[in-house]
């Protein structure tokens, strides 16, 4: 059942310092409430997977691998592939992570970039159908959260894309409904259609800001992710946390997103060759 | 969202499939109290949305490494029954199940005055007997009930209601079918008094003017349906309505 955490005694010290800071428009990172941690973005680093992407979000990193294998697709969609998105907390990330099924918290983080992907139809999974009802290419979407600093969300969601965009698979013909792989030579990119980047803005005593570090996410009273496609259009939001926005802010905070998305979106563009 | 074209989802004259406006809310009807064991309990049909939302507590937590020394711990479950669906549902909770439940009870949880009982626990169910769409929305506004029938004071009531895009247009309230073939859809939790959103999600396509329009439209209704659940706990509890309106009780900081 999801049930209330208790704050760290750690995070109740700090709560005091954080808002103090925030209340005259600084940060303990000494960045702007409206400024993005650097991002550095590295394509391809695990080979045997179809794509992956290293993410580092300031002292947050994230891992996201790609694998695409053979499947059967849903009855409700029998000429579409399928899309996966699974998120791992590993225990080497944080001290707060333990090993075991996943909790609601890294649920709640696959399904948020699984939305994003999905609903700005980033991947064109009419293309990934084999025979129609029997056989489709599954596109499966691991996260590996490695190190967490805060803003999990924009560091996963950044990753995914970076994986999907930049990965690779055996070129092949369709011979009788059967999948027939040309040499290993051959390779052929994902039908990418769209990028999404989800972008997480947090209310800290009344004051919104940008990408929160992991002291910012532990005192935050909500958090807001906002989802933007390559056309400026929303595709995905999510509210998190105890606190509560009002329409106003809600407001603020979607602008925001599409405005600093687009940046981003370039950088991760920009890596595929 | 899933594909567009097949159903036509308005007609010439802007009406929706099953005859709404697009600013139109669904029949929503409210019943308090009608569970025997449970602490408080509540029943919505919101179209055919059939939820079922029940309450225990504050009681003792249980296992007690879970109580917190300053405030109570809120735990909540949104459950679908197996037969809720078109296809049979398995009873295990799935991932959508196991997240809503998550932002459910962030939805809630700023209501209830979980200060006051410190190691204790309140629990939260919410069974989905019918889904017809805005499932969240519709347990939250079950729930929210429940918890003034089981007497936790609570800072104001949560109403829930989605709005979206369908066929282009900004809409409320979206059906089954709207949701499914539709382009967007957006849940929305809100408490009037505060003006503050407790629960906000949305997944489909939508530009900002459109995200911006349908934001508002989802707020106006759940001010009604917030004035339809004050209507329901005073059938329950035979308040007569004051014409003049006793001035609000102080305002408590979240």
């Amino acid at each position: 059942m999801s049930a209330t955490r208790q704050l760290s005694p750690v995070a109740k010290l700090e709560q005091k310092t954080v808002h103090d800071l925030i209340v005259k428009g600084k940060r303990l990172d000494e960045r702007g409430p409206l400024d993005y941690r650097p991002l550095t973005i590295m394509l391809g680093t695990v080979e045997k997977a179809n794509g992956s992407a290293y993410v580092y979000l300031g002292k947050t990193k994230v891992l996201a691998g790609v694998k695409v294998e053979l499947g059967t697709p849903f009855p409700d969609t029998p000429d579409e592939g399928i899309l996966t998105v699974n998120a791992e907390f590993v225990p080497l990330a944080s001290p707060t992570f333990e090993a075991g099924p996943p909790d609601e918290n890294s649920i709640e983080l696959a399904r948020v970039v699984d939305r994003g992907i999905r609903e700005s139809k980033a991947i064109d999974v009419k293309k990934l159908c084999i025979q129609p009802g029997k056989k489709v290419f599954v596109v499966f979407v691991d996260i590996y959260v490695l190190d967490h600093d805060g803003n999990l969300i924009d560091a996963a969601g950044m990753a995914a894309l970076g994986a999907l965009v930049s990965a690779k698979m055996r070129a092949y013909d369709i011979k009788h409904d059967e999948v027939v792989y040309k040499d290993e030579e051959q390779k052929i990119p994902l039908p990418i259609n769209n990028y999404p980047v989800p972008i997480t803005s947090v209310k800290i005593d009344g004051s919104i800001v940008l990408d929160p570090c992991l002291e910012e996410e532990q005192v935050m009273s909500c958090r807001l992710t906002v989802t933007t496609d390559k056309n400026n259009n929303v595709c995905a939001m999510q509210k998190g946390g105890l606190g509560v926005f009002t329409p106003e802010e809600i407001k603020q905070v979607i602008s925001t997103a599409i405005s600093k998305s687009r940046d981003l979106r370039e950088k991760i563009i920009s890596k595929v060759d | 969202m899933g594909n567009k074209g097949e159903v036509r989802l308005l007609d010439e004259n802007g009406l929706r499939v099953d005859g709404r406006r697009i600013d139109q809310l669904r029949p929503v009807k409210l019943e308090v109290g009608l569970l025997d064991k449970a602490d408080g309990s509540a029943y919505i049909e919101h179209g055919r949305n059939k939820i079922l939302a029940g309450v225990y507590g504050p009681r003792e937590a249980h296992p007690k490494h879970i109580a917190l020394a300053d405030r109570a711990v809120v735990r909540c479950r949104y459950h679908m029954a197996p037969f809720s669906t078109d296809e049979r549902k398995s009873p295990a909770p799935s991932r959508r199940e196991l997240e809503l439940s998550k932002v459910i009870r962030e939805a809630l949880e700023p209501s209830i005055m979980a200060e006051y009982f410190p190691r204790a626990t309140i629990d939260l169910f919410i069974e989905v007997l019918q889904a017809d769409a805005g499932t969240r929305c519709a347990g939250i506004t079950a729930a929210s009930l429940a918890l003034a029938d089981a007497g936790i004071p609570l800072r104001e009531l949560v109403a829930g209601c989605a709005a979206g895009k369908v066929g282009g247009k900004v809409v409320l309230d979206l059906s089954d079918i709207e949701d499914k073939k539709g382009d967007a859809d957006l849940p929305i939790a809100y408490m009037p008094k505060s003006n503050q959103v407790g629960l906000l999600q949305m997944d489909g396509s939508m530009t900002e003017d459109e995200l911006k329009q349908a934001l508002d439209m989802g707020i106006e209704a759940c001010k009604k349906i917030y004035e339809m659940q004050r209507e329901a706990l005073r059938q329950k509890y035979h308040i007569e309505r004051d014409e003049d309106e006793k001035p609000e009780a102080p305002e408590v900081k979240a």
